[in-house]
């Protein structure tokens, strides 16, 4: 028999997302405390950040997110694996966050958050960026194009000052952008994960997540594009 | 061979998030990616979204205080013994 027919319990099979998630689920259930650690340093920010959704402020996130994780050890045992680790994770968190805001008497419809339509149908774009729908020549093309950020040096992109920009233009997005784009684009979630622990749909997820990157792309462009 | 119904530059930055997560049908993807080919500012525009990308990526998440990683890591421990 060749060597790569051969099973082997060490090569992974399936995703390697997969892999490593039964690999995890196998240490913490041996009391391994790297994974433990591990686990925790990879996800209790996020559990913060999203606990905050639900509960008036971050003291009562932090504790929210504690609790869930008192939880999650109760049940790692029943874990079987019907969804990823993240998913039923987050489920706990989220379940404990909502039942922590309902005693705290704070009855907000949880569905009605993640509505697009609550939110003001804004362009991404001012109007103004394009040429009027009748223009002879170029309708809807642009009137005041992009400039290129290639002649930005590097180091002004990466600088801190940039970065403190960019967490500003996050920080000042509608609550469901904001959940979005950071689970997205800093927390590195896939859509199907944001879906799943947001419990929207995937057209919803995404035009959070367009309009989100839309203005801190906008909020670039006035800071790199002046002087 | 070009399309029949080209994209305006309004629409192409409308679509750029279904475009960039791979959800436009073949038939738009096509259009999407002719407009590009021929509009120089919709390729900055389409680049300067993947910047943002990359740029929000290299946000951190908060440090855990040592106190709660204790508190937690205590929890664990207690939970191994059970
Ligand atoms: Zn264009």
């Amino acid at each position: 028999m060749s060597e790569a027919a051969q099973p082997d319990a060490n090569r992974p099979t399936g995703s390697g997302a997969q892999t490593d998630e039964w690999a995890m689920i196998a240490a913490l259930r041996n009391g391994e405390e790297a994974a433990f650690t591990a686990l925790v340093n990879r996800y209790h920010a996020t559990m913060i950040r999203l606990a905050m959704i639900y509960v008036s402020d971050r003291s009562v996130a932090e504790e929210v997110a504690q609790e869930a994780w008192m939880g999650i050890l109760r049940s790692l045992d029943n874990f079987e694996g019907r969804s990823s680790l993240k998913t039923w994770m987050f489920r706990i968190l989220t379940n404990r966050a909502k039942t922590r805001a309902t005693r705290e008497g704070r009855s907000i419809a949880f569905s009605d958050l993640w509505s697009i339509d609550q939110e003001p149908d804004e362009p991404v774009l001012e109007p103004e960026r394009f040429l009027p729908s009748d223009h002879a020549q170029w309708p809807h093309h642009w009137a005041t194009p992009p400039q290129s950020w290639a002649a930005v040096p590097e180091e002004r992109m990466l600088s801190q000052e940039t970065r403190a920009l960019v967490q500003g233009a996050i920080n000042t997005l509608p609550m469901s952008q904001r959940m979005v784009i950071s689970l997205r684009d800093i927390a590195g979630w896939t859509s199907e994960e944001v879906c799943n622990v947001l419990n929207i749909t995937e057209s919803n997820q995404r035009v959070l997540l367009h309009r989100a990157r839309a203005k801190v792309r906008r909020a670039l462009e006035r800071y790199l594009n002046e002087a | 061979m070009t399309t029949e119904n080209p994209l305006t530059c309004k629409e192409l930055a409308d679509l750029v998030t279904e475009y960039l997560e791979g959800k436009l049908s073949p038939a738009d993807q096509q259009r999407f990616e002719e407009h590009m080919d021929m509009c120089p500012p919709c390729r900055i525009y389409v680049d300067q979204i993947n910047q943002t990308i990359t740029l929000t990526g290299a946000l951190k998440e908060d440090d855990i205080p040592v106190h709660i990683q204790d508190a937690l890591l205590d929890a664990f421990r207690a939970w191994k013994r059970v």
